[in-house]
């Protein structure tokens, strides 16, 4: 514990870069700049060139990396011994959300708190990870079959709490952050089959027992927009047009005529992946998911080099849940998954997932700059 | 911290957790490819549907309906215009509730029932994305109104159209005919896509005879528009092709004094050009504003002039069909003299009344006592009925309905305007068709004063008229001179159109009934002589009165219009100059009683514009009549 508290450059001062120093990580911040400097262009024709929305977008961003430079300058010490107190915290606030819960677009995921509203659900995504994490860390991985149903008690509570307010998409992606967990700590593929095959049934038992006939129309709808056209249906295929319409080399920056003329709903946030795709096409879609996967893979390597199990685990929770975020929106927008409210990460424009997202950043460069320097 | 029993093997977890990530790498990147295969089958495979899907969604077609020809009278006096006028226009997709708009805009301009019955018919029927229009004729101010609140009315505009106005109100308003908004059974029959943003279409008159020619070419115009249907900008347009102008045959200034002179007076006065069969009056009275029917008639007008006993939408020039009355004479007398069974001078006795052998009934003249002996001359200058009712017999019916045809008695003129109705020259085989029963010789003499089974049309009957002055000649008539293209001026002018003369066996027998005629004006003793005295050319017309065979059953009149309505028809027809015309008239004056009275003085009136005030009688280029 004593030697977790002794800062890093007391042991050994052998090579301090400026960035080890500053507790900064080039590659992943180089990554980082580089989706914020084309969120910042995309935007601005997404919008319809309001030059407002991107400055408050500039904003935002400053926030974002305002809080992950914060972050990074934490050990990752104590935020293990915090861990459980976070994670409690999420969930009084979730409680409290559904108790005192303000109505914000028809759910009740916000807490006015006065100065800002924010949504809880958003702590709960790195107070999971965390929690898991900080559980199963002390002890011998892969873990006892009681210390997993433990752990899966973890997940499943503050879930159901989100799925109640009810924000299904939000609460399958809290519950995946746990799950993440558990994969890295090794829980073998036969049970993780398992519990799919057990979701699974508990589903379909659901459907066909538990719910009433408006309620599975709403299923339907959810699994296949398309034949809703002028509901549900009308955002998919709308966006299904924009990026099948931009071809190969896409029609120009600030070209897009779905986007410009207000056929793309949505352009700006959850759908703006559409935009992206019909001004740039499929090259520019090639950029953006390299400069993706070449964060998830420094984001992995930086979990596979952390030097303990609870950063190792949080670190890899962590750049998974960023790649789902990623999968799931493209998956959604180019009509592949069905349609959840996830914002394209650090694309989309929008506050406080996209803080999460960067204090989730924060994480990986503290966990990677505060190790101890071992002799090779 | 970790208890002692539980010791943490650090190799072999390094060693999962490492294996761990990388098949979270692989994950990754399989998961990656799958978004990359969806990805190129959209923006590659399907690329040209989804560009496609991308252009229909902004562009749209929309079209510029065509300017409708304006329509001039034969002196350029203006007689159908079009004024710019502001409409309020909804398009149904952009309105959440109807109901909710339609209470709001009221506040704002006013929308009477039947603007909102005839909004909501067609919002109904009609394709969601194209603008319905709930108001017509916005007045200024309400346009100014609806400008400042405009962006409280999504899918609700102005739309500036143009709309036709009459501006010589109800003046020919049975020729020239109005517009109307197209209903469901015109929907069939016309070219809708030619039709686009036209709301209007001719209903009766030149206005619907001459449509197509009217009404021009649709332009059409793509344009971008944003998802809320707004225009952005015209990608390409093909600019609508106005409708002609049209150059009718008739003389506003006769029209007016035509009318004028029928007054309240409920009948037809219709003059034709004989040289050229132009139709120069067209009056049916009463008559009605057709600009009322522009952009809907509200029903309690409409009822009330539909229910009128005055019949003011009744057509009387083209659709009246009345007996000829004695007018008719001048063609059995000529019928007479060209089957060589009449002696022009030879006299038969008229007693007052004539019998046929063999039956009691006596067939009676009109005048009691008997006009004595009878040569042709006096029979057409008295209008002696006995000497038809010998003459007929004579003739037979056979040669009478052969002999009346060839003026377009049995038919219809071919008049170009709408709603014409044939006349009846009854025969042996049309009796037999349409009453199956045989002929009766009584019927002959009958036929042979023009009452029984005949009926003519004003316009037939100055049409026959116009024919006997030109020797046989028989010219269709015609209401449109010429068309005139409003963007080069280009003037087409329309053919006379001959139809197939009457045969003439001998002109002097065709001479001597027209100067039997002028006798009807100019003799002391002429049915029409007070028309006559002072006229300073040379008339020949004949009078005649049409018997009234009672009143309809289910209509109710005061006693006093009882009376009124029992009276005979009064009929003229006359041609002047006589052995040069220039110009045929007939009259025909519902109960007006006397044809010389009441019907002649209306068609000297007539005469006189055309030839004294209009300067036909001594053309000033005057060498070259024929």
């Amino acid at each position: 514990m004593s030697l977790l508290d002794t800062p890093v450059h007391d042991l050994g001062q052998r090579r301090r870069s400026l960035s080890q120093s500053l507790h900064i990580d080039p590659s992943l911040l180089l990554g980082l700049l580089l989706l914020s400097g084309i969120s910042l262009f995309v935007l601005y024709s997404a919008s319809g060139q309001d030059i407002d929305l991107v400055w408050r977008q500039v904003v935002r961003l400053g926030v974002g990396f305002t809080v992950m430079f914060a972050i990074a300058q934490l050990n990752p010490a104590p935020l293990k011994r915090w861990a459980p107190w976070i994670f409690a915290i999420g969930l009084g606030l979730l409680v409290a959300v559904l108790v005192a819960g303000e109505i914000g677009k028809g759910a009740q995921r916000w807490l006015d708190l006065g100065v800002f509203r924010f949504q809880p659900s958003e702590v709960m995504k790195l107070a999971m990870p965390m929690m898991v994490a900080w559980y199963l860390s002390d002890h011998p991985l892969p873990p006892t079959a009681k210390r997993l149903a433990v752990a899966c008690l973890i997940i499943i509570v503050p879930t159901l709490l989100i799925e109640r307010q009810p924000d299904l998409g939000t609460a399958l992606l809290v519950a995946s952050t746990g799950i993440f967990v558990l994969l890295f700590a090794g829980i073998s593929w036969r049970l993780m089959a398992a519990f799919a095959a057990l979701g699974a049934a508990g589903a379909v038992l659901k459907y066909f027992y538990f719910m009433h006939d408006y309620q599975r129309q709403r299923v339907l709808t959810f699994l296949n927009p398309e034949q809703d056209p002028l509901g549900a249906g009308y955002h998919i295929i709308q966006s299904k047009i924009a990026i099948g319409s931009g071809g190969l080399y896409g029609k120009g920056w600030l070209n897009g005529t779905q986007s410009q003329l207000n056929f793309l709903p949505e352009h700006s946030t959850d759908f703006i992946f559409a935009a992206y795709a019909e001004e740039f096409g499929l090259f520019g879609i090639l950029i953006l998911l390299a400069i993706y996967l070449f964060i998830i893979m420094r984001g992995l390597l930086i979990a596979v080099q952390a030097q303990d199990t609870f950063t190792r685990l949080l670190a890899g929770s962590l750049v998974m849940t960023f790649f789902i975020y990623i999968f799931v929106n493209i998956g959604m927008v180019s009509g592949l998954l069905p349609v959840v409210g996830l914002p394209l990460p650090l694309i989309s424009y929008g506050g406080t997932s996209m803080v999460t997202l960067m204090a989730a950043f924060g994480i990986l460069m503290s966990i990677h700059t505060h190790r101890k320097l071992l002799p090779r | 911290m970790a208890k002692p029993t539980t010791l943490k093997d650090h190799f072999r977890e390094t060693r999962l957790f490492t294996h761990r990530t990388i098949t979270a790498l692989a994950f990754t990147v399989v998961l990656m490819l799958m978004l990359m295969i969806r990805l190129v089958n959209l923006q590659v495979i399907e690329h040209d549907t989804y560009a496609v899907l991308s252009d229909n969604n902004r562009v749209h077609i929309a079209a510029l309906p065509p300017t409708r020809g304006l329509i001039f009278d034969r002196n350029g006096v203006l007689l159908a215009q079009n004024l710019p006028s502001y409409s309020l226009q909804v398009v149904p997709e952009q309105v959440d509730d109807v109901d909710i708009t339609i209470e709001q805009l009221r506040q704002l301009v006013s929308i009477t029932e039947d603007d909102e019955r005839r909004f909501r018919k067609r919002y109904q029927s009609s394709r969601r994305f194209k603008p319905i229009t709930l108001r017509t004729r916005l007045s200024d101010e309400e346009v100014a109104r609806f400008a400042v609140n405009r962006h409280r009315f999504p899918g609700v505009d102005i739309a500036a159209r143009l709309y036709r106005h009459y501006p010589q109100g109800s003046l020919a308003v049975h020729a020239l005919g109005y517009i109307g908004r197209i209903n469901e059974r015109e929907l069939q029959n016309i070219d809708t896509s030619n039709y686009e943003g036209t709301d209007f279409i001719g209903k009766t008159g030149v206005e619907k005879f001459y449509e197509d020619i009217l009404h021009g070419e649709v332009g059409v115009q793509q344009v971008e528009t944003n998802a809320q249907g707004r225009t952005l900008r015209v990608l390409e347009q093909t600019p609508p092709e106005p409708g002609l102008n049209l150059h009718l045959t008739l003389d506003a200034d006769m029209q007016r004094i035509a009318e004028q002179a029928l007054g309240e007076e409920r009948g037809a006065v219709v003059a034709i050009d004989p040289r050229d069969g132009s139709v120069l009056v067209l009056a049916s009275m009463p008559g009605f504003d057709p600009n009322l029917f522009v952009g809907g008639i509200d029903s309690k007008t409409y009822h009330a002039l539909r229910d009128s006993p005055d019949q003011p939408l009744f057509n009387r020039v083209l659709r009246g069909r009345y007996p000829p009355g004695s007018t008719l004479k001048s063609f059995v007398g000529l019928a007479g003299l060209e089957y060589g069974v009449v002696e022009p001078d030879a006299s038969i006795y008229c007693p007052g009344w004539y019998q046929l052998d063999g039956d009691d009934h006596k067939y009676r003249d009109w005048k009691k006592s008997g006009h004595g002996p009878v040569d042709l001359n006096r029979s057409l200058v008295e209008s002696c009925d006995v000497y038809y009712y010998d003459l007929a017999l004579t003739l037979g019916i056979d040669r009478i309905s052969r002999f009346l045809e060839p003026f377009g008695l049995n038919d219809l003129t071919g008049i170009d305007t709408s709603g014409e109705l044939a006349g009846l020259v009854p025969s042996r085989e049309w009796k037999r068709r349409a009453k199956r029963e045989p002929w009766y010789p009584g019927e002959t003499l009958i036929t042979g004063i023009g009452q029984g089974f005949n009926l003519v049309t004003p316009l037939a009957l100055a049409s026959a008229t116009a024919t006997l002055s030109t020797y046989g000649q028989h010219l269709r008539p015609r209401i449109v001179a010429a068309t005139e293209d409003p963007d080069t001026g280009d003037v087409v002018d329309f053919p006379v159109v001959s139809n197939i003369a009457v045969p003439v066996e001998d002109h002097a027998n065709w001479h001597y009934i027209i100067k039997a005629m002028t006798d009807v004006v100019h003799s002391r003793h002429g049915t029409a002589r007070r028309i006559g005295h002072n006229a300073p050319y040379e008339i020949a017309g004949k009078t005649g009165t049409a018997q009234v065979f009672g009143i309809k059953q289910d209509e109710e009149y005061v006693e006093e219009d009882i009376q009124k309505r029992l009276r005979d028809h009064a009929l003229f027809i006359a041609f002047a100059p006589a052995h040069e015309p220039k110009i045929a008239v007939a009259v025909i004056v519902e109960n007006g009683g006397s044809g010389g009275a009441v019907a002649a003085p209306i068609a000297r009136k007539v005469m006189d514009v055309w030839l004294l005030d209009k300067g036909h009688l001594h053309p000033k280029h005057a060498g070259k009549t024929p």
